[in-house]
């Protein structure tokens, strides 16, 4: 599998490290039901899926790429905080 | 003693002979021929033993499919075993023995096995081995095991080296066959980079061996043509001897190269194999098509071949698989059989096709044929049979992401599926039986854009085929997966008994299992399997295909990566100081740590027990360097590490440390350290050892994911400074001595002081009044490469106070006496409330894992919280992982009330002691507990008390 690193380009997946779901955010409130869902409660979907990785290889941002998980189709990596940005608006 | 050489022809070079052994018999081939082709042209069929019934078998294939000519190939720590002797090279000198057989391949003992084969059944390791129960262990599978195998590797290590590799190119074409040929041929002339791979030895496919027409010349010749121009492009790379064993995600491929396979002993610093990773825009299967055998009875004794295989050893080996042959078929292509053998003067003395005259009911013979019985009692006396079944595409790579191949009634075969434009089949190996259709689809496939090349002309032979699966009439066996001796009788068997599902039979029946995985039997399997069962093939399916396509060795997985080039050794900026110490070494990770540093006669405690009391008694030197460094630096820095801190670091002052404890989102400690500000937006945070790559991701996810907006930067600088703890009484005298123009004191540096200062006449180092031991101590950081000599000058400034290296037991002793966390209480189930820090957990400020630490289940008074504990009789040793319960309750889960988490000996206090995680523990000082030691039968009294055995008023720390 490549993941097209931003700053990298085109690099082979041993170059990263995946951290799991990026569509939640951390919760700036108290709500344990909140901080509950965001640490522990995951969707396990079949299809497209973004998910944290770390290019730990390389130039050590963590990313959020797109990934179908049935097929393993990489269709998206964009820097993380960009990512989040796309999410809120 | 069948098969003799031919006088003429084949691609063998007649003055080139090389000598080689066979089951230490002496034979001779030819420069071009593989292992089973001089062996045939020798008149040997017999080639190895059946994995059931030890039955004699022979060759069946030209290729690698072959599942009966498996030998162990060459000798010693080189010893490989069920390599395909259709594949493999003649060199001079190869040595091969055939698997299986005991004492000799002629005379087998276990070939009695088929005389019971009415026990050896589909299912009957599960039949017959059932009881008595205690049999199994001891009797039947070591017996098992003993009777039913392949061949055995070697024990010795194996010598040669492997490489891995990877590529990149816009086509990669598998296969070489004509269809593969013209898809290279025309990428690569409009310039895109091609890789053109094939598991031969040459390539060229079917055209080394078939006799074709195209564009006027011989197939062979126009091979050569187009192989010599793709030669020729420097856009273009030739990999023969080289097999695409598999297919992943984002259109990469695995390829084993055999560089060196066809030479007894690689040259010096060459690979016997490469393992490549191939990047593929597109890709091409021109992979070709299997022919499949026909199922009848006897259809395993040794002359028994594929038709195509025949012709193959005929027309490129110049080796005749018999003086008297019958071919049998239920198609046209075997028709080609006849024709060449006839063409090279060998006796076809029947065609038998069961669309016209009949069936093969029997071969007679054992270790050779002796005849074939047909349809209505007609015997024909011959040494050899080609049989025809049809053919099957070679789809196993385009399944291998999960798509199923699809029946197709025309050739009665299965296609590949549609896997999109990356990957597309052609020729063959998409069903496309006629030369023109291979040659066309091959242009088609190799235009990557703009107008399909033209394809040459050529002759065509017309295919058809009428689906026949399984001689009936048969009163021999008649096989179906050689290499399992799975009969065409264990299929229905299946069905009846419930295992008729095409994935459960494979593994009642084992067809399709091992090194061939059912490229010849397959498909009958499945035909035969979906008529007992009342459905259609179409129905019915196939099994999972799945990478490899062909054995791959364990060297070419391991590449170069073995020994000690297996990982990194990871050694400290003061690695040669230990050592010229006199240190033992520890591995911890893949750093290389100082454990103790022995003098004569002293074993590891006696030394660690040594460095503890010369330390606390005067001074002690530890490389401490292999903790984790991380500068963090900018404007927003104090507020960053409030954040990933359960304690506050932007009120420290400037030249000042701090212990600081962080937590993870879940609210459970995650790792602990001292951090340090240099200046107002330049801090020094250390890590454990362990944790120190970990921290450093976890510092990156939180400032680039939750926080960008924070100006603050940070890099890991643990290799850039080595560092060493100056501990006792007398530390600070010894450092006193090598720091430039400055008093040490406890106003210059008080306790959890962090200075930049200068050492040794102007070396730039950091001095820090830390203490893991407990005692009045330092830790002096300076630029990794000075590492050495500022240990050096500090054991010259402590000599005068007989100052002692010590290494991380004797770390471990005095921060167990201390009651200091580490490994073994940082477990990842420890919250900082059950190590006595929940005091530290801010409440002015968010961090990670401020809301979790909250939580209902994590404030539990009931919690398992860190206590000390020594033995009530302190003569006793206690150890780590005993369970401690209430004095007098019965041992159960229920009644656990924790456990011991370290151990040590401490030479302070002269008695083994220990920390502990127990229930409501801060309250339970004093208190005499059950230590229970299941495993080690040990079972005494134990006394709870402080963490902090050793000097509990810390007057040590500041004196």
């Amino acid at each position: 599998m490549l993941i097209p690193c931003p700053h990298c380009g085109t690099r082979p997946v041993e170059e990263f490290t995946f951290l799991g779901d990026a569509t939640v955010t951390r919760p700036v409130n108290n709500d344990p039901g909140a901080w509950q869902a965001y640490v522990y409660e995951r969707e396990n979907p079949r299809g497209d899926f973004a998910e944290y990785a770390h290019h730990s290889g390389g130039c050590r941002a963590w990313l959020v790429v797109t990934r179908n998980t049935q097929t393993h189709h990489v269709l998206d990596a964009v820097i993380a905080s960009n990512f989040k940005r796309k999410a809120k608006s | 003693m069948s098969g003799f050489r031919l006088s003429s022809g084949g691609l063998i070079d007649r003055n080139s002979m090389l000598n080689f052994k066979f089951d230490d018999k002496s034979f001779a081939g030819f420069e071009g021929d593989t292992l089973a082709s001089a062996l045939i042209a020798s008149g040997v069929h017999l080639m190895g033993r059946s994995f059931k019934y030890h039955r004699p078998r022979g060759v069946i294939s030209a290729g690698a499919s072959e599942p009966n000519a498996l030998v162990e190939l060459r000798e010693g720590g080189r010893r490989e075993p069920n390599t395909r002797a259709t594949m493999i090279e003649l060199h001079e000198g190869l040595v091969a023995k055939s698997q299986n057989r005991w004492p000799s391949l002629e005379y087998d003992a276990l070939a009695v096995n088929a005389l019971a084969s009415s026990i050896f059944v589909a299912g009957f390791y599960y039949k017959t081995f059932m009881w008595p129960k205690s049999f199994w262990e001891k009797i039947y599978e070591p017996l098992i095991r003993k009777a039913a195998g392949l061949g055995t590797a070697s024990r010795d290590p194996d010598p040669d080296v492997y490489e891995k590799s990877y590529a990149h190119c816009d086509l990669l074409v598998v296969g070489s066959g004509p269809a593969g040929l013209m898809a290279a041929l025309t990428a690569g002339r409009a310039g895109a980079r091609v890789i053109l791979a094939d598991e031969g030895s040459r390539l060229g496919g079917s055209l080394l061996f078939e006799n074709e027409e195209i564009a006027g010349q011989s197939g062979f010749e126009w091979a050569q043509g187009v192989i010599s121009e793709l030669a020729s492009l420097q856009n273009v790379i030739l990999m023969p001897r080289s097999t695409i064993f598999g297919w992943f995600d984002g259109n990469v491929f695995g390829a084993l190269e055999r560089v060196n396979d066809h030479v007894a002993m690689p040259a010096p610093f060459e690979p016997r194999q490469r393992y490549w990773r191939i990047h593929a825009k597109r890709a091409v299967l021109a992979a070709g098509a299997e022919e499949r055998p026909l199922v009848f009875g006897g259809n395993d004794v040794p002359g028994v071949m594929l038709a195509s295989a025949m012709r193959h050893y005929a027309n490129r080996y110049a080796a005749a698989a018999g003086k008297a042959v019958v071919v049998f078929t239920n198609n046209d292509s075997s028709a080609r059989t006849a024709r060449d053998l006839a063409a090279h003067g060998v006796n076809v003395v029947a065609e038998i096709d069961v669309r016209r005259n009949g069936r093969i009911i029997n071969v007679t013979g054992g270790k050779g044929i002796t005849g074939v019985e047909l349809t209505g009692k007609q015997k024909i006396p011959c040494d050899a049979v080609a049989m025809s079944g049809g053919w099957s595409p070679i789809v196993s790579l385009m399944c291998h992401r999960g798509a199923k191949p699809i029946w197709n009634e025309a050739i009665a075969a299965f296609i590949p599926p549609d896997v999109g434009a990356e990957f597309t089949a052609i020729g063959s190996a998409a069903g496309h039986m006629l030369l023109s259709e291979c040659l066309s689809g091959g242009a088609r496939a190799g235009t990557l854009k703009g107008k399909v090349a033209a394809a040459p002309e050529c002759r065509d032979e017309a295919y058809a085929i009428q689906p026949f699966w399984w001689v009936k009439e048969s009163t021999g066996k008649a096989f179906i997966d050689y290499q399992n001796d799975a009969t065409a009788k264990d299929l229905p068997l299946a069905a009846r008994e419930g295992y008729g599902h095409v994935e459960l039979a494979k593994r009642y029946t084992t067809t399709g299992m091992a090194t061939d995985q059912g490229k010849l039997g397959n498909v009958n399997a499945i035909a035969i399997l979906a008529e007992a069962s009342g459905k259609s093939i179409a129905e019915m399916g196939t099994t999972t295909f799945r990478p490899f396509y062909t054995p791959v060795s364990f060297g070419a997985f391991a590449g170069p990566f073995t020994a000690h080039h297996f990982q990194p050794t990871r050694k400290t900026p003061l690695h040669d100081w230990c050592v010229e110490q006199g240190a033992t070494f520890v591995e911890s990770g893949v750093w290389m740590r100082s454990s103790w540093f022995p003098k004569a006669g002293e074993d590891w405690l006696a030394s660690a027990s040594r460095e503890v009391m010369s330390t606390r008694n005067s001074v002690g030197l530890c490389d401490v360097s292999t903790l984790g460094k991380i500068d963090v630096q900018g404007a927003d820095a104090g507020i960053f590490l409030d954040r990933l801190y359960c304690n506050t670091f932007s009120t420290l002052s400037i030249g000042k440390a701090r212990y600081g404890l962080m937590l993870r989102e879940d609210g459970i400690v995650f790792d602990d350290g001292t951090t340090s500000r240099l200046a107002e937006d330049h801090y020094v945070m250390t890590t454990t050892t362990a944790n120190a790559a970990r921290v450093m991701s976890h510092i990156e996810f939180c400032h680039q994911v939750h926080w960008p907006e924070l100006d603050v930067q940070y890099v890991s600088v643990t290799e850039q400074w080595a560092q060493m703890a100056i501990a006792g009484p007398k530390s600070r005298a010894t450092v006193q001595k090598i720091v430039d123009e400055f008093v040490l004191d406890d106003e210059t540096v008080p306790y959890m002081a962090a200075r930049e200062i200068t050492i040794l006449g102007g070396m730039k180092a950091r001095l820090f009044r830390l203490s893991f031991s407990g005692e009045h101590a330092y830790e002096l950081a300076v630029p990794a490469d000075y590492g050495n000599m500022a240990a050096r000058a500090l054991m010259q400034a402590g000599a005068e106070f007989a100052i002692v290296p010590y290494g991380v037991e004797a770390l471990s002793m005095m921060r167990i006496e201390k009651g200091h966390a580490a490994g073994g209480e940082l477990n990842g189930t420890t919250t900082a409330g059950d190590l006595g820090l929940g005091k530290m957990m801010s409440t002015k400020k968010d961090y990670v894992g401020r809301m979790m630490a909250t939580r209902e289940g994590l404030l539990d008074p009931a919690r398992q919280t860190l206590v000390g504990i020594k033995p009530v009789d302190r003569s006793i040793k206690i150890r780590s992982g005993a369970h401690l319960l209430n004095r007098n309750a019965a041992p159960s889960m229920a009644a656990d009330q924790g456990y011991i988490c370290s151990v040590c000996w401490s030479p302070s206090l002269n008695m083994w002691i220990g920390m502990a995680l127990l229930s409501n523990g801060a309250n339970r000082h004093g208190e005499v507990v059950k230590i229970f030691d299941g495993l080690r039968g040990q079972h005494l009294l134990g006394e709870i008390c402080s963490p902090v055995q050793f000097d509990p008023e810390n007057r040590r720390l500041h004196a």
